[in-house]
C-alpha cells in the first residue's frame, strides 16, 4: 500500500470509506510523525487514537486526524493558547467548532503551537517557543496559526484548524505554501475558542489543497451555534468544489492592496495567477477599497481594545498560572508580569489606553468609524464584481527574529489580510508559486456567505496553476 | 435615636434641605442566571452551582436569558419608562476577585429602559445585567484588607440584576423608605423578584446631598452603599445629612465620596475598596448582538402586568372609600390586599338580597368597608403577624361574616375579638362560635342587663355619686363590672344608657 502521508485528507477519508485504508493505522502513522515534530509545531500530541476511531471512520471526515490550534478549548487536554499564564490548564469541555468535527469523523491528533492569544504574525511569540518554517528552517512559519499551518506543509497533520483575526489563519498559510480558509464572521461558532479579540476572531480551515478545505469546512458550518450569541446559521451546505473554468466570474483587483509594500516575487506570481484567472474565462479589473489604507492602524486599536477586557480574566485567582504574594495587588501584578509576554502586554497597554475615558472616541470611536466605512468598500465592490483578489501576505516568509525588535514591521505582515477580517467577510489564501524557494499566497475574498463559490474559484485556479512543490519531509 | 420618631425627619438639618436619590439592585426571579443556563443559587453548598460561562472560563461565551429581558420590560412597564427598541449590552472593566471575566456584563448607553416614574419620583433608566460573584473573607476584618483567607462562592456569579436608578425626587429620609417600600411591592406583585433585603435579592444605595432650602443647584453628593434593610436605609440617610449638615455648618465642604453606614455603632465610614474611582472602560460587549424589542415582546410583558398598588391604593380609595393610610396599607402588603378584597367580596354576595354569584357589583357601604379593612389591618394582623392571612384558620369569608355580625351588632366587638381569637387558634365559623361560646349581644331591653347594671352600681357606690355629680368619666369601673359580668356581650352604649336611667340622669 502507498505511503498514507502522501495523500490528501479527502483522498485518505475516501480510502478509508472504501475500506482500502485502515483508520487506525492512518492515526498511527501521523501520531508518528507528530511524535517526533522537529518543528515545534505541536504542544500536545495524542498517544494514541481515541477509542471510537471504528466509529468515527463512518463519519464524512473519515476518521482522518485533526491537528487544532492550542487556544481551541479540548476537555481534559492542555489547551494554553500559547501562553505560560495557562500552562497546564485543562478545560472541562470542548469548543464547539473541534466538537463537530470530532462527530464528523476527525479525531484529535494533536494541538499545535501559535502566537500567546493570536498576537502575532511570526509565531516567535510563542510562550512555547518559535515555529520554525519547514520550507527553511532559519525562517518563520507566519502566525499566528504557525503551528498549524507548519504541520500540515510538512506532512505531520493532515489537516488543521487555525483562527483568524486579522490574517491569522490566511498569512501562515500563505508563509508556509498551503491553503487557508477564514469563513464569514460567525460562520463557525466561537464557543470554546479562547478569545483575542472577539470581533474579529473566527475559525478555520489549514489544507494542504482546496478540496480539504471545502471537506472540512462543510462539517464546521450549519446550523447556529446556541451558545455562541454571534453564531449564523451558514445558508446553504458547502459542496465539494468542482469547477475546472471561471466563464463570466468577475475578479476585482483592489489598487490600494495590489502595490506599494509588496516583494517583486510576491507580485509577479500575484500577476501570473490573474493572467491565469483570465485564461480561464474570468474577466480581472482594478477596483477599489477606499479605506483600506486606513484598515491596519483601526485594527491596531480595536483588537487590542477587546484583547485588553478578554484578557483581564487571567488574574490568577481561578485557573492557570499564580504568583503567591500579600496584597491582592500585588498577586495580580506578578502574575501577568510572570504570565503574559512581552507582545500580549504592549497590546493590553494599547487597548487600555483606547478605551480610557478622554480617548475612547479618539481612538475607539474613530476605529469603529473606520470600520463601518471598510464594510461598506467591500459591500459597493461586491456590487460590481464577485470576488476580490489580492496577495496574501507583502512577503514570503522572513527569518526569524527579523522582525521581532520592530513591532510596527511585524503588524505590517498583516497588511493584506486585515480589511477583510474588518469587513467579515470570507477570504482564501491559495499557493501560487515560488519566491526565492519559498511559496507565495493568492487571496480571494467574497461576499458574507459566498464561500462555496470562493472554493470554486480557487479549486479552478489550483488546477490551473497546479502548484506541486512540497518542503523536503522529514 | 430611635427609628420613626414623631418628630420631622429633617429637624435640626438648619433649613438645609436634603436631596436624596435611590440607586436600587433588584435579583430577578428567574429560573436560570442572566448569561448561562446555571439554576440560580438558594444557600446551595458553594460553588455548585457554576458552569463555563459565570465562572469566566477561557473561551466561554454569554447568551442573554430572555425571560430576564421579559421581567425587565415587565419592570420598565410598571414603572412608566419608555422602552428602547434596540438595547445594547457593554463591559464594565474592573479587577475584582468576585468578578471572574474582569468585567462586568452590563448597559451602558442603550439601556433596556428610560425615563419613568413611580409615584411622586422621577425613574432616571433600568438596566439589566449580572451579579458578582460572593466573597466570603475569612479572618477578624471581614473585609478583604487584613483577611486571613477569602474565598470566593460563584453561586451568585452571574444572577440577573436589573439596576434601577432614580432621580433626585427624594427629600427626607422617612419618605425615601416609604418609597423603596413602593417600589419593593411593585416588584413584588410583577412576581420578577423576592426582594428580600436581607437575603440581598434587593439592595440599595443612596445618593444624598443637602442645600439650602429653595436652591436649586445640587450640593456635592456622596453614595451610601448597600443598606441592607429598610430601617437602615433610613437611618443611614439620616446620619449622613446630620454629618453633612454639620460639615456645612462648619464652613467645611462635603467631599463626594462612598460611604458605609454601619448599623451597629450608626458610624458612616469611607469604603477602601473596588469602587475607588475607576476608569471602567466601558464599551460594547462583543460577545453579544443588541437586542431588538419588538412589539410582540412589550405586549407579552404589558398582558402580565397585574394591578400595581399605586393603582390598587387609588381604587380602593376611589372604589370603597378607604381612608389613605387604610388604603395603603392594603395595597402595600399585596397579600392583605388580596384578603380584603376576597372578604369584600363575601360580604357584598351577602349583602341584602343581592345574592348569587352572578349578582351585579354591590355597592358597599364605606362604613362597612372601612370597618373590614381596619379589622384586617388592625385585629386580624395583630394576630398573625408577618403571615398571609390566606394560610391561616381564617377564611376570608368567614372574617366577614364576624364584621358583619359587628355592624349589625350581633355582637360586640368585644366579643368578635374574642370570637377571631377562636377562629386564629381553631378556625371555625363565627356564628358557630358566637353560639357555642353564648358571645351573642344582649338585646336592649332584656331584663338581665337592667339587672346587671343595677349589681354594678351597687358594687360602686362612689362611682355612682360622682357620676351623678356630673363627672361621665366616672362610668368606667361600673362599664367594666358589666362587661366582666356578661362576657363583653352587652353594648356599652346600652349600658351607658341604663345607668344614667338607673341613677335617675337623663340620657
Ligand atoms: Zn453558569
Amino acid at each position: 500500500m502507498s505511503d498514507p502521508i502522501a495523500l490528501s485528507a479527502a483522498e485518505a477519508a475516501s480510502r478509508v470509506h472504501a475500506g482500502a485504508l485502515d483508520p487506525a493505522e492512518l492515526f498511527d502513522a501521523y501520531q508518528s510523525r507528530a511524535a517526533a515534530d522537529e518543528l515545534n509545531a505541536f504542544t500536545w500530541v495524542a498517544e494514541e487514537p481515541p477509542t471510537a476511531t471504528a466509529a468515527m471512520a463512518e463519519g464524512p471526515l473519515g476518521g482522518v486526524p485533526l491537528a487544532v490550534k492550542d487556544l481551541f478549548c479540548t476537555r481534559g487536554v492542555p489547551s494554553q493558547a500559547g501562553s505560560r499564564i495557562l500552562q497546564g490548564y485543562e478545560p472541562p469541555y470542548t469548543a464547539t467548532a473541534v466538537e463537530r468535527l470530532e462527530q464528523a469523523g476527525a479525531p484529535l491528533l494533536g494541538k499545535t503551537n501559535q502566537d500567546e492569544f493570536a498576537m502575532g504574525s511570526s509565531n516567535e511569540n510563542s510562550g512555547y517557543g518559535p515555529v520554525l518554517n519547514p520550507w527553511d528552517r532559519g525562517r518563520v512559519p507566519g502566525g499566528s496559526s504557525g503551528g498549524s499551518a507548519a504541520a500540515v506543509a510538512a506532512g505531520l497533520a493532515p489537516w488543521a484548524l487555525g483562527t483568524d483575526t486579522g490574517g491569522s489563519i490566511r498569512q501562515p498559510a500563505s508563509l508556509c505554501g498551503i491553503v487557508g480558509l477564514k469563513p464569514t464572521y460567525g460562520a463557525v461558532s466561537r464557543y470554546g475558542m479562547i478569545a483575542f479579540a472577539s470581533s474579529l476572531d473566527q475559525a478555520g480551515p489549514l489544507t494542504r489543497n482546496v478540496t480539504d478545505a471545502a471537506l472540512i469546512l462543510g462539517q464546521m458550518v450549519g446550523p447556529r451555534d446556541r451558545c455562541d450569541s454571534t453564531s449564523l446559521e451558514f445558508p446553504e451546505s458547502i459542496e465539494l468544489p468542482t469547477a475546472t473554468r471561471l466563464d463570466g466570474a468577475a475578479i476585482g483587483v483592489p489598487e490600494e492592496l495590489s502595490g506599494e509594500g509588496i516583494e517583486d516575487g510576491v507580485l509577479r506570481a500575484f500577476e501570473e495567477t490573474l493572467h491565469i484567472a483570465e485564461r480561464l474565462g474570468a474577466t480581472v479589473k482594478r477596483c477599489r477599497l477606499p479605506h483600506a489604507p486606513h484598515a491596519l492602524s483601526a485594527y491596531y486599536v480595536l483588537a487590542p481594545a477587546e484583547a485588553s477586557s478578554n484578557l483581564a480574566r487571567y488574574d490568577g485567582v481561578r485557573y492557570g498560572l499564580r504568583e503567591e504574594a500579600e496584597t491582592l495587588l500585588e498577586m495580580y501584578t506578578r502574575t501577568r508580569r510572570d504570565g503574559f509576554g512581552a507582545e500580549v502586554k504592549r497590546r493590553i497597554m494599547l487597548g487600555t489606553y483606547a478605551l480610557s475615558s478622554g480617548y475612547y472616541e479618539a481612538y475607539y470611536g474613530r476605529a469603529q468609524r473606520v470600520r463601518t466605512k471598510i464594510v461598506e468598500d467591500f459591500r459597493a465592490a461586491f456590487e460590481d464584481f464577485d470576488l476580490v483578489a489580492c496577495p496574501t501576505s507583502p512577503t514570503v516568509a522572513f527569518e526569524l527574529g527579523a522582525r521581532t525588535g520592530d513591532p510596527l514591521a511585524m503588524y505590517m505582515s498583516d497588511v493584506l489580510t486585515v480589511p477583510m477580517s474588518l469587513a467579515g467577510v470570507p477570504a482564501l489564501s491559495l499557493p501560487n508559486g515560488m519566491s526565492d524557494g519559498l511559496p507565495t499566497g493568492f487571496q480571494l475574498a467574497g461576499p458574507p456567505f459566498s464561500e462555496n463559490r470562493l472554493l470554486d474559484v480557487a479549486f479552478a485556479l489550483e488546477q490551473a496553476i497546479d502548484f506541486d512543490a512540497v518542503p523536503a519531509r522529514a | 435615636m430611635s427609628d420613626g420618631a414623631a418628630t420631622s425627619p429633617n429637624d435640626g438639618l438648619d433649613g438645609f434641605e436634603p436631596v436624596i436619590g435611590l440607586e436600587i439592585h433588584v435579583q430577578l426571579s428567574t429560573a436560570t442566571k442572566m448569561f448561562c443556563s446555571c439554576p440560580l443559587s438558594f444557600g446551595e453548598p458553594p460553588n455548585t452551582y457554576t458552569c463555563p460561562v459565570c465562572l469566566g472560563l477561557p473561551g466561554s461565551l454569554p447568551v442573554v436569558n430572555a425571560r430576564a429581558i421579559h421581567f425587565g420590560l415587565m419592570i420598565g412597564l410598571a414603572l412608566e419608562c419608555e422602552l428602547a427598541p434596540r438595547s445594547s449590552f457593554h463591559r464594565k472593566n474592573y479587577f475584582y476577585p468576585d468578578l471572574p471575566k474582569g468585567y462586568q456584563i452590563s448597559q451602558y448607553d442603550e439601556p433596556l429602559c428610560r425615563g419613568g416614574r413611580l409615584g411622586e419620583v422621577r425613574i432616571h433608566r433600568a438596566h439589566l445585567e449580572e451579579d458578582a460573584a460572593k466573597l466570603v473573607h475569612v479572618g477578624t476584618s471581614g473585609r478583604i484588607h487584613g483577611s486571613d483567607v477569602s474565598v470566593v462562592d460563584f453561586n451568585r456569579g452571574g444572577t440577573p440584576l436589573v439596576e434601577i436608578v432614580t432621580e433626585p425626587d427624594l427629600h427626607d429620609p422617612v419618605r425615601a423608605r416609604e418609597w423603596l417600600e413602593l417600589l419593593r411591592t411593585t416588584l413584588r406583585q410583577l412576581g420578577v423578584s423576592d426582594v428580600n433585603m436581607e437575603e440581598g435579592s434587593l439592595r440599595c444605595d443612596a445618593n444624598v446631598s443637602i442645600r439650602l432650602g429653595g436652591s436649586v443647584a445640587l450640593g456635592t453628593k456622596t453614595e451610601l452603599k448597600n443598606m441592607n434593610s429598610f430601617r437602615f436605609l433610613e437611618r443611614g440617610i439620616r446620619a449622613e445629612l446630620a454629618r453633612q449638615a454639620e460639615l456645612l455648618r462648619a464652613g467645611e465642604p462635603v467631599v463626594q465620596e462612598t460611604l458605609h453606614f454601619d448599623p451597629q455603632t450608626g458610624k458612616l465610614s469611607a469604603l477602601r475598596s473596588k469602587e475607588e474611582a475607576h476608569d471602567y472602560r466601558y464599551f460594547p460587549e462583543p460577545d453579544l448582538v443588541p437586542i431588538q424589542i419588538d412589539e410582540d415582546m412589550v405586549a407579552a410583558a404589558r398582558a402580565q402586568l397585574p394591578e400595581l398598588p399605586a393603582a390598587r391604593v387609588e381604587r380602593y380609595e376611589s372604589e370603597f372609600g378607604l381612608t389613605a393610610a387604610s388604603a395603603r396599607h392594603l395595597a402595600f402588603r399585596v397579600e392583605l390586599g388580596a384578603y380584603f378584597e376576597a372578604a369584600l367580596a363575601e360580604l357584598a354576595r351577602a349583602g341584602d338580597g343581592h345574592g348569587g354569584v352572578d349578582a351585579a357589583p354591590v355597592q358597599i357601604d364605606p362604613a362597612v368597608a372601612q370597618q373590614l379593612a381596619n379589622w384586617i389591618s388592625g385585629e386580624l394582623v395583630r394576630r398573625l403577624g408577618e403571615e398571609d392571612p390566606a394560610d391561616s384558620r381564617v377564611a376570608p369569608a368567614q372574617l366577614a361574616r364576624l364584621v358583619a355580625l359587628i355592624s349589625q351588632r350581633a355582637i360586640t366587638a368585644g366579643a368578635g375579638r374574642q370570637v377571631l381569637d377562636r377562629m386564629v387558634q381553631q378556625g371555625g365559623d363565627p356564628e358557630g362560635i358566637v353560639e357555642t361560646e353564648g358571645l351573642g349581644a344582649i338585646a336592649s331591653g332584656d331584663e338581665a342587663l337592667a339587672g346587671v347594671v343595677a349589681a354594678a352600681i351597687e358594687a360602686h357606690q362612689g362611682a355612682a355619686e360622682k357620676i351623678k355629680a356630673g363627672n361621665a368619666k366616672a362610668m368606667g369601673p361600673i362599664i367594666g363590672y358589666v362587661m366582666r359580668e356578661t362576657k363583653g356581650r352587652a353594648d356599652g352604649a346600652e349600658v351607658s344608657r341604663l345607668v344614667r336611667a338607673q341613677l335617675g340622669l337623663e340620657n
